[in-house]
């Protein structure tokens, strides 16, 4: 069970800065998330784009503002799950709150507070009926062990740079057999994952049908074939052991959805006096929460943060004394 | 009045919407339909990066062509037509008085 004073829950921009203004009130935090980095939508979305908008910085790229807000929160130790995400909590008798993650990982604290984004980054679904049929026996949309793809033939789907690296990597001596299909003749991908998988066609290591898509799946205990729909050769069949369709992420509120929160269009409904939810201890800040004239900034995330972590004072201490103290006067003291 | 254009939308349940588009805003369609609070989720804010935006054009107005980025995210979107553009890079201007245009399918 790991112990803390405020669980939060997403790594974005709006969890880190919350660790460093919950750490000048001394309070620890540790911080889950469904991905396997810390950032959020700035590290997996958008990485390179500029931010114009974050007050003192006239243009910061957003993968560089996760660094900085990294660095920033460092003196403060946060403890990070990370590539779980947090599926339930219950209330313990002394009014604390566990929070269990899809790993079973168990988190204890007082306080948790929701900075989950727009939810936690599910895998980008095809449309196909009986897909669901066939999840875990022979459909993965993530690679989460490589070898379990040894001597096997597997059909990968996708133009960005999961579907081309996987399927470089896959048919390096670990498939037996390798086809990636992608829709257009384009790659969305990285330059020089592209030309590998154009030199690796020519040299008949990859099987590549572009200006193709998979419309349909087969099986009866496990996936047995696809169907696949082609500009220049028709419809189809294609026997395989895997079809792994890597369209990307995209976020899902999730389970948050049913943990008995005011929620209102996909969003937490919050008090604005301290961003606190209608279950008392829980509060829900940055993109997940939706008051009265909410605006979806990260720069109003870092507001709510730094009120909320008032509020979580006050519960975890309702006897101690507080006044707020400028961070220039002593400067910063970590833990 | 001066820079609003009339852009039809009809929503996922069929119905059609006229909405009053400012052209002095620098919107895109998807904004103008987040400000009307259709359907649209517009995840990754205008960057072409998501494809939630999708519409397919259904009147002949003359679009400028797509991007690169918008054409590599629609190859990877679902539900996708030769009409379908992403709303995000339909920059609203004059000359798009009367577009209609209807939201494609939210995938899963």
């Amino acid at each position: 069970m790991i112990e803390t004073d405020i669980i939060i829950i997403g790594a974005g921009p709006c969890g880190l800065f919350t660790v460093f203004e919950a750490g000048l009130l001394k309070l620890r935090c540790h911080l889950i998330d469904a991905l396997p980095q810390a950032g959020g939508q700035l590290t997996e979305i958008y990485p390179k784009k500029p931010i114009y908008d974050i007050p003192g910085f006239p243009e910061v790229l957003a993968g560089d503002l996760v660094t900085n807000l990294i660095k920033q929160a460092e003196p403060f130790k946060p403890g990070f799950t990370l590539g779980e995400r947090a599926e339930s909590f219950e209330k313990t008798e002394d009014g604390r709150f566990i929070v269990t993650t899809s790993r079973g990982t168990k988190h204890k604290a007082p306080v948790v507070a929701i900075a989950g984004g727009l939810g936690s980054f599910e895998p980008r679904k095809p449309p196909i009926a009986n897909l669901s049929d066939f999840e875990d026996k022979g459909i993965e949309y993530i690679v989460r062990d490589p070898n379990f793809y040894k001597g096997k033939k597997v059909v990968i789907s996708g133009g960005g740079d999961s579907a081309l690296d996987w399927s470089i990597f896959l048919a390096n001596g670990v498939a037996n057999d390798v086809t990636l299909i992608h829709r257009s003749k384009s790659f969305r991908g990285h330059p020089d994952s592209v030309q590998k998988v154009m030199d690796m066609a020519a040299s008949g290591k990859i099987k590549l049908m572009t200006d193709a898509e998979v419309i349909g799946v087969n099986g009866s205990e496990r996936l047995d074939s696809i169907h696949v729909q082609s500009e220049s050769a028709g419809n189809f069949d294609i026997q395989t052991d895997h079809w792994l369709p890597l369209f990307g992420l995209s976020p899902k509120l999730g389970p948050l959805a049913d943990w008995g929160m005011e929620i209102d269009k996909n969003s937490i409904v919050v008090n604005t006096f301290d961003y606190s939810t209608n279950i008392p201890g829980i509060y829900a800040i940055g993109d997940i929460n939706t008051y009265p004239g909410k605006l979806k900034l990260i720069l109003c995330g870092f507001h709510e943060a730094t009120l909320m972590v008032q509020s979580a004072f006050k519960r975890i201490y309702p006897d101690k004394n507080y006044v707020l103290k400028y961070t220039t006067v002593n400067g910063v003291t970590g833990f | 009045m001066d820079n609003i254009i009339k852009i039809t939308v009809i929503d996922r349940e069929g119905v059609e919407h006229v909405l009053d588009a400012p052209t002095d805003m620098n919107m895109n369609m998807m904004e103008l339909c987040k400000s009307y609070e259709l359907p649209v989720e517009g995840t990754c804010g205008g960057m072409a990066m998501c494809a939630t935006c999708q519409v397919y054009v259904l009147s002949d107005h003359d679009l400028p062509e797509k991007t690169d980025d918008e054409q590599a995210m629609l190859d990877e979107a679902f539900f996708v037509k030769s009409n379908s553009r992403l709303g995000c890079q339909i920059h609203l201007k004059n000359e798009l008085d009367g577009l209609k245009v209807q939201l494609a399918p939210a995938s899963n």
